[in-house]
């Protein structure tokens, strides 16, 4: 049953990769930049939704506190947008590839003076709680950040497939002149998809919260998601959470078969390997340019 | 405004644009050549780490600034150089050969590397690099029996020909040696702008579909670019390992690589100058934020507040407003006051004034 | 002497066939254009002789020798120099620096001489610059010489690509659409040059054009194409007359007015 433990739980890591992935991939389908920070944002999720729930701080109810979160990460992420990234507009991708890494270490800055450098825990309702089935146990927590991953990526497919909005941001992507043309608001819908990638992160860090404790350098887990996203293919939602659940269950068993030392490596060992074989990721985008 | 009249193809090939300007930067060397004993040993100290920085961001510079391709993964390269001029030392090879042979070795690599790595556009380029600076950490951990583990190394005093150069035992000749290092960079990084090389670096960042229908073999150029570039930060690896003394993986982590780039990038991307710029920021920030941070404290009676991670902070935020309001960097800023003064009073608030564009897609490559 | 021939070229974009069964060639000293409505392929077949696209089949040849094994960057060392529709220069560089890299086909210098700029880099780069400077005046270039593309205007940057490709002292141009965006008295200065591009230089010139006054002065010859077809080959007046040009421009059954 080992087998099926070290499963379930890389599963389980494997879903907060793919979420911080899906934040990648949100903004990069939506504005065609890269966040560079999205992992930060997780880790700022996360510190926002201890400091509401959690007793020592101001110990809001659970189920009230998450939403909260939710919320303000949500408004963080539009007003960084509008604040900032809007300026950006036109200027080559790499630029706010830069910028996203400089508001990334701003970031954990931030967490650290007001939060300090000790690892924190989220306080859930179901810590510790756990599910048997015959000798496999899982943790509520892990039950629930499957589930949860599992909604809101379907959440988010359906918003691009179906949504007005979703499509909007699509079309605003890739040609953005002519997205103004017919009449999308592309300032706007850009601030909201930045909006969006706060939200997910906010889900993201409370889930990983809940089952890891976290401290302001937690961020550096975006990384990894990085490795996820690639996998994916920047592009696609449903190809991030993939790419996110297969770097989250090499993990552990990379860690649990290969010597000491060798088993970080794996996942960047396999993004390289993708970049290499299939530059675009699995699931490919690009095209030539026409001339 | 100074207006050059060319009498010959030389006056376009020539290092200098004319001889005051020449005339300026003999006064710089001089400067530089003199700094020894105007400035303290603690300040010498300083001035030799922003001169091995300015070595590595001209070697980033000459990637990025000139040919178009990030790489958030140049402290790989920088520990390559420096672990290998120092293993090299251990193992009898003089200084002299070491270093040179360290910078070989790396770009030699580098280009190795770059064949896989720079099929890859735009993020993917900056995500693949970004996965070199992770690995290099764990290889160099891995590698116990060469690089020491996380234990690290101890990089011996240099001799050439009978002198001890160490870096505090003789602070003066060290700076000298990074400075002439510095020089030998700088002139081959000129040299190479100047020549059919350098053009097709740029012709590849600008365009790449016609530097290949100009007869630019656009892979092989950017694999040059990526060796040469690998090559001098390289050297500027050797070097600090010699100024840090001991080193570990430690010393060449993430941090460094993305500082590097945004070191080049707050400089001013695409000049030589913006090297030299970012590097005096990054190398004189610690200093300028502890300075401020003891009279602030003085003034509120605060006491020592510790604040890990305010340098790269403030440094991100110096990054971030530069990328709003000046994304030429300090060389963009530098210019415009240059011409202030040039034009004066003539000068117009929107002379620099860039074209609004808008988001061109760069899905296709 | 047949400068370059296409032999049957047919190319595929999935199910849309970009280019089918076309066959021509370009004798030495000719200008020979190529038009047809928007889409007919006309810059798919300069991206196919330029190597960028791949033939589905057919052969397309350079002086009787096949160029399909040559790369892409291989294609200028033979002398087919070309301008791209949608203006392709290098923005962060100045007009001079944009024609040398022109130059690049002619490069002997390699990383090593370059690095410490030997004496023979030197001499190398002053006769570039000769040619280059050659190119400058033929094409009333110097008072942007030292400008950043940038800042110039699109008819400035026009007649700057057509510099770069001559700077590469080509025995073939490809021209995409010379005339697109420029003002009348622009265009008559492209006809003057095109001209003696032909009779001064000798060299064979291809181009897509949709501007028929250009095409009817400078051309010996005009294919017209559409959908990736041939229509009529002949001398200007020969094509503009032939029955099935007018019907592709002007739909069956229209009449032409005025």
């Amino acid at each position: 049953m080992d087998i099926l433990q070290l499963l379930i739980s890389g599963l389980a890591n494997g879903c907060v990769y793919g979420l911080i992935a899906l934040g990648f991939v949100l903004i990069y389908k939506a504005t065609e930049a890269v966040n560079f920070a999205q992992g930060d944002f997780m880790m700022f999720g996360a510190f926002i939704t201890i400091w509401l729930t959690n007793a020592d701080y101001m110990g809001i109810n659970f189920y009230l506190a998450v939403p909260l979160a939710i919320l303000i990460m949500g408004i963080l992420g539009y007003l960084l947008d509008m604040l900032v990234i809007r300026r950006m507009f036109g200027q080559p991708q790499i630029a706010v590839v830069i910028l996203t890494i400089a508001i990334g270490f701003i970031l954990r800055f931030i967490a650290g003076v007001i939060w300090g450098h000790e690892p924190h825990l989220l306080e859930t309702p179901f810590a510790g709680k756990e599910l048997k089935i015959g000798s496999l146990v899982l943790g509520f927590e892990e039950i629930a950040i499957i589930i949860v991953t599992l909604l809101l990526t379907l959440f988010l497919f359906l918003f691009f497939r179906k949504a007005k909005l979703g499509q909007a941001m699509q079309a605003a992507s890739q040609n953005q002149l002519a997205a103004y043309y017919v009449g999308i608001p592309v300032k706007k819908v850009q601030s909201l998809i930045w909006a969006l990638a706060g939200v997910v992160a906010a889900v993201a860090g409370a889930l990983f919260a809940s089952k890891g404790a976290i401290d302001p350098s937690t961020g550096l887990l975006g990384i990894k998601a990085f490795a996820a996203a690639v996998i994916g293919g920047f592009g696609s939602l449903p190809g991030a959470l993939i790419g996110g659940l297969i770097i989250g269950v090499v993990e552990p068993f990379a860690a649990y078969y290969l010597p000491a030392g060798y088993s970080q490596v794996a996942p960047y060992a396999i993004m390289l390997l993708v970049l290499i074989l299939r530059p675009a990721g699995l699931f490919s985008q690009m095209q030539n340019k026409k001339v | 405004m100074r207006f050059v009249f060319k009498r010959s193809y030389d006056d376009d090939i020539k290092l200098f644009k004319h001889r005051q300007q020449a005339g300026y930067y003999v006064l710089l060397l001089v400067l530089m050549m003199a700094l020894p004993w105007l400035v303290d040993d603690f300040f010498l100290g300083e001035a030799t780490n922003v001169l091995i920085l300015a070595i590595a961001g001209m070697g980033l510079m000459l990637l990025t600034g000139q040919t178009g391709q990030v790489s958030l993964g140049h402290a790989a390269f920088m520990a390559l150089g420096c672990y290998l001029n120092v293993i090299l030392m251990q193992r009898g090879v003089p200084f002299i050969i070491s270093l040179p042979l360290a910078g070989i070795i790396t770009g030699i690599v580098g280009a190795i590397i770059a064949m896989p790595i720079l099929r890859l556009h735009g993020i993917y380029l900056a995500i693949g690099t970004l996965a070199i600076s992770v690995l290099s950490e764990d290889i160099i951990v891995i590698s116990k029996k060469w690089t020491g583990g996380v234990i690290g190394l101890v990089a011996e005093p240099i001799n050439i020909f009978g002198l001890d150069i160490d870096r505090y035992g003789t602070p003066i000749l060290f700076y000298f040696l990074v400075l002439f290092v510095t020089l030998f960079v700088l002139l081959i990084f000129r040299n190479i702008l100047r020549a059919p090389l350098g053009r097709a670096f740029a012709a590849i960042r600008d365009s790449e579909v016609s530097a290949q229908a100009l007869g630019v073999n656009v892979t092989k150029t950017k694999i040059t670019a990526f060796a040469l570039s690998c090559g001098i930060v390289g050297l500027a690896g050797g070097l600090l390992g010699h100024f840090a003394g001991a080193f570990n993986h430690e010393t060449f982590n993430l941090v460094l690589s993305i500082q590097l780039l945004l070191m080049i990038v707050i400089g001013g991307l695409g000049s030589i100058h913006g090297a030299f710029f970012g590097a005096v920021i990054v190398g004189f920030l610690p200093q300028l934020i502890a300075i401020s941070r003891d009279g602030i404290s003085s003034i509120f009676n605060l006491g020592s507040l510790p604040l890990p991670g305010i340098e790269t902070a403030s440094f991100a935020f110096i990054l971030v407003i530069f990328i709003m309001f000046e994304p030429r960097g300090i060389y963009g800023v530098w210019i415009k006051i240059r011409t202030y003064f040039e034009l004066f009073p003539f000068y117009r608030k929107n002379m620099f004034k860039r074209q609004k564009s808008y988001l061109k897609t760069e899905r296709m490559k | 002497m047949s400068f370059i021939t296409l032999e049957n070229v047919t190319l595929r974009f999935g199910g849309l066939v970009a280019v089918n069964d076309v066959s021509f060639h370009v004798g030495e000293g000719e200008v020979f254009a190529l038009v047809g409505p928007n889409g007919a392929g006309k810059s798919t077949i300069f991206n196919l002789i330029s190597r960028i696209y791949n033939p589905a089949s057919g052969d397309i040849r350079f002086k009787d020798k096949s160029i399909l094994n040559l790369r892409p960057d291989q294609v200028p060392f033979l002398g087919i120099a070309r301008t791209f529709q949608n203006i392709e220069l290098f923005e962060q560089s100045t007009v001079l620096q944009n024609l040398l890299v022109g130059r690049h086909r002619h490069r002997k210098s390699n990383l090593l001489t370059e690095m410490f700029f030997a004496p023979n880099v030197r001499d190398e780069e002053r006769r570039h610059r000769q040619v280059v400077e050659e190119v400058i005046d033929f094409l009333e270039l110097q008072a942007y010489r030292d400008k950043y593309i940038a800042g110039l205007p699109y008819g400035v940057r026009k007649v700057v690509e057509l510099a770069r490709a001559l700077a590469t002292e080509p025995k073939v141009l490809l021209l995409d659409e010379p005339a697109s965006g420029l003002s009348l008295e622009e265009t008559n200065d492209m006809i003057f040059w095109i001209e003696d591009i032909k009779k001064q230089m000798g060299i064979t010139v291809l181009m897509v054009e949709h501007d028929m006054n250009l095409v009817s002065s400078v051309s010996d010859r005009v294919l017209a194409l559409a959908d990736g077809k041939e229509l009529a080959i002949g001398t200007p007046s020969q094509v503009q007359s032939h029955p099935a040009v007018i019907e592709a421009y002007l739909g069956t059954g229209q009449r032409i007015s005025s």
